[in-house]
């Protein structure tokens, strides 16, 4: 008696809090602005300028999605996440989708109950050290002392690679990257470990940065990606396919520029398929015919932003490589429009 | 006598030998010197020894100072002109001054609000810190909390006005109850206040906050230097009466008032305050149903006073245990109760004793509001660490921002201590 009674308030928890978590959609047109999880400042990826307005790499995945869904791309409500309040921040609901270089890995897919709908940036962890140093790889590291960001999978990674090859480190645990930095120039460590894009970060800000070297080996795969709740599908399929939106548009070519003349003028069924001027894909995800146009024109294809944010015209300077589109041999992919 | 001598001894001088300096080694800056810098050789090679160390450090940041740039739009700018040589780029400073002291999302053109509203503290504060000023300062000083929060969070004037109807309902409910019985005026008053502001907030819709001739401003959008400040000023003024509340009630004879406070004043200090504010942050999100949450400022007030009554509370303690016996003894004699006695003998007397320890109380506190950078929101130290420091431009200035950080607090900070150290002088009135 007593179990069921218990049982059927359970169920009766479980509904309401499925009725409540179903309809983050409504919830975001309701309210009219998203709430998206960035970093409190990763260069490159996540940062307000000195008008205080956001923009970066991860940042522009979150103005698609407003645009999207809401046809604003202002109209985000950017709640700035530490790496160590990020998840609560998205399993209790105060924010609507966490884009914040995150590693999908499975125990935060799984055990956490967060799904990734995609990955946005291929990254591995890398280390950099002061050529001073003389060293050529990083198993030559053994009794490094190691600038290690706490709460990431970097830190665990660090001490598997380390267990591996049988060789002893002392981690120098720091908050932020920019702590971390201070730290390394400091000469408080060795070697600082984050991922590879960090790294190259980081070094194109130093006074002098030839005096510091990237060892070879990338010790990790960390494919970063936006995230949402578990057991709100809809939603998260309106963040998935905002994000191969981007991937696509890149792929057929359609550009922030040209996006208005594909969608009238292109011959190419996907094109208008994914512009929404064939087909009733939009209406399927709840979303307006011309969902993906506004998010392409406001914030450029995939290639766009990365090039715009990242890529090698910017101070940071990252080479496309794994993230070149895989028609030109890299990992970045989209299923199709159809 | 003088005629004898006059007379017997004539070569006693009968005119006064004109003033004349004293030897030069025993007047002036050489004199200074000898007694102060050059005593005795161990204190003349001490002194030569801080020269110099105090010439390392000149010369160390002086041409860093002096040579800063203030005028570029990015570090790499900087260190173009520079060109290897020293020098500090303080273009950061000026190019995200506004950030640092308001954030980053608080509107520009509303900048004049908080400014005014910082100017305004200390015509509220004067008469607090100051008691030879004319007491009818004092209403101004009532109503500052309800205009300062007019100021920086805008929005329909209602809000702060039905706020001060509570306030001023409960107080007359209090005076007119107490007289019987403090718990009736007490419980009374509360009860009042909670109605009012209950039909009040009923008044107050969603369309009037928005159609307010004060843009409203989330608190999400308050950052920079404001925050600390905001959040020191209504800490450090909130945590004294209740610090008081809980020594006295430490003290108390009713068991239940007393254990509640131990346990209060032990759990809060037993547990350190970046664990309270993860709290507010993170643990009370779980709490609250997503669109109603209390707001994170308001959390983190919560926290922040909590933390510091319990210790200015101990600081009490220690002003009240001072005391000689002799003056409870003598309060009872005068026949006063239990209210007279503290307000007009003991606490008097308990508070100027716990003086510095409050000081150093209110300074710690100020100081710590920093901590809140951790749970993302971003005060002056979080606006550094985040944002400023990630931006492309600025990514790798430390020593500009964060000596910018501890010069801010450093002229508030000591602004403090000065303050109690001429209020201890005022109180002075024992015999020392």
């Amino acid at each position: 008696m007593k179990k069921s009674v218990l049982l059927g308030a359970l169920t009766v928890a479980g509904l309401a809090a499925g009725a409540a978590a179903a309809g983050t959609l409504d919830d975001v047109k309701a309210r009219g602005t998203l709430n998206c999880g960035v970093t409190t400042g990763l260069v490159g990826f996540a940062a307000p300028d000195a008008n205080g307005e956001w923009n970066g790499f991860d940042v522009s995945v979150c103005r698609a999605v407003a645009a999207a869904v809401l046809g604003d791309p202002s109209a985000v409500e950017f709640v700035p996440t530490t790496g160590k309040t990020r998840f609560t921040a998205l399993a209790s609901g105060e924010i609507d989708m966490l884009a914040r270089n995150t590693t999908w890995t499975f125990s935060r897919d799984v055990d956490l109950k967060f799904t990734f709908v995609g990955v946005n940036y291929y990254d591995g962890q890398g280390f950099m050290v002061p050529k001073a140093l003389g060293v050529s790889s990083a198993k030559d590291l053994d009794g490094a002392t190691v600038c290690i960001q706490t709460g990431t999978t970097t830190e665990l990674n660090l001490a598997d690679f380390f267990r591996a090859n049988n060789i002893s480190y002392e981690p120098v645990p720091i908050e932020t990257n920019a702590e971390a930095q201070q730290q390394y120039l400091a000469g408080a460590c060795d070697v600082y470990t984050t991922d590879a894009s960090g790294l190259a970060a980081t070094r194109a800000t130093f006074e002098a940065p030839g005096d510091h070297v990237l060892l070879p080996e990338i010790i990790s795969k960390e494919p970063l990606g936006p995230l949402v709740r578990h057991g709100d599908d809809e939603w998260g399929d309106v963040v998935r396919w905002t994000l191969n939106a981007l991937i696509t548009a890149e792929e057929l070519g359609v550009t922030s520029a040209n996006v208005g003349e594909m969608a009238s003028g292109s011959g190419n069924p996907e094109v208008k398929r994914l512009l929404g001027t064939e087909g009733t894909l939009g209406e399927m995800l709840g979303l307006d015919a011309d969902w993906a146009q506004k998010a392409i024109a406001t914030q450029g294809n995939y290639g766009e932003i990365f090039a715009k944010n990242i890529g090698e015209e910017t101070p940071i300077g990252l080479a496309r490589g794994l993230n070149a589109q895989w028609t030109n041999g890299g990992l970045i992919y989209s299923p199709p429009f159809r | 006598m003088s005629d004898t001598n006059q007379h017997s001894a004539s070569f006693v001088r009968t005119e006064s030998i004109p003033e004349r300096e004293p030897p030069y080694a025993a007047s002036g800056p050489v004199k200074w010197a000898r007694d102060n810098l050059f005593a005795t050789p161990a204190n003349g090679v001490l002194t030569i020894v801080a020269a110099y160390v105090i010439y390392l450090i000149l010369a160390a940041t002086l041409p860093w100072i002096l040579n800063g740039i203030w005028s570029t739009s990015s570090l790499a700018e900087c260190r173009e002109i520079l060109d290897g040589t020293t020098g500090a780029c303080f273009s950061v400073l000026s190019e995200r001054w506004n950030q640092l002291l308001f954030g980053f999302q608080y509107p520009e053109e509303l900048y004049w609000r908080p400014s005014l509203a910082f100017l305004l503290l200390f015509v509220a504060a004067a008469p607090v810190l100051f008691f030879d000023l004319p007491r009818k300062l004092l209403i101004f000083t009532a109503l500052y909390p309800f205009i300062a929060y007019y100021l920086i969070w805008g929005g329909t004037i209602l809000t702060p006005i039905v706020a001060i109807l509570g306030c001023v309902a409960g107080g007359y409910v209090y005076q007119r109850f107490v007289a019987g019985s403090f718990a009736a005026g007490f419980f009374g008053g509360i009860v009042a206040a909670l109605v009012v502001w209950n039909l009040g907030g009923l008044l107050i819709t969603e369309e009037a906050n928005e159609a307010a001739v004060m843009t409203a401003v989330p608190s999400r959008d308050l950052g920079g230097f404001m925050l600390n400040m905001m959040l020191g000023v209504t800490c450090v003024s909130l945590s004294i009466p209740l610090g008081i509340a809980l020594a006295l009630g430490r003290q108390s004879s009713m068991p239940l008032i007393k254990w509640i406070c131990v346990v209060f004043i032990e759990f809060i200090r037993g547990v350190p305050l970046i664990t309270l504010l993860f709290v507010a942050s993170v643990m009370l999100a779980y709490f609250f149903p997503p669109e109603s949450s209390v707001d994170l400022f308001l959390r983190v007030v919560i926290m922040i006073t909590m933390f510091s009554a319990a210790y200015i509370a101990e600081v009490i303690r220690g002003g009240l245990a001072a005391l000689p016996k002799g003056q409870y003894e003598a309060a009872d004699s005068l026949g006063l109760d239990y209210a007279q006695a503290m307000r007009l003998i003991i606490l008097p007397q308990a508070l100027k004793i716990s003086i510095p320890g409050i000081v150093n109380v209110a300074v710690g506190l100020f100081k710590d509001t920093t901590l809140v950078s951790v749970i993302s929101m971003f005060d002056l130290v979080g606006m550094i660490r985040g944002p400023i420091l990630a931006s492309t431009e600025w990514n790798g200035v430390y020593w500009e921002l964060l000596g910018f950080a501890a010069l801010l607090f450093f002229v508030v900070c000591y602004g403090i201590s000065q303050y109690s150290q001429w209020l201890e002088r005022r109180l002075a009135t024992d015999h020392r």
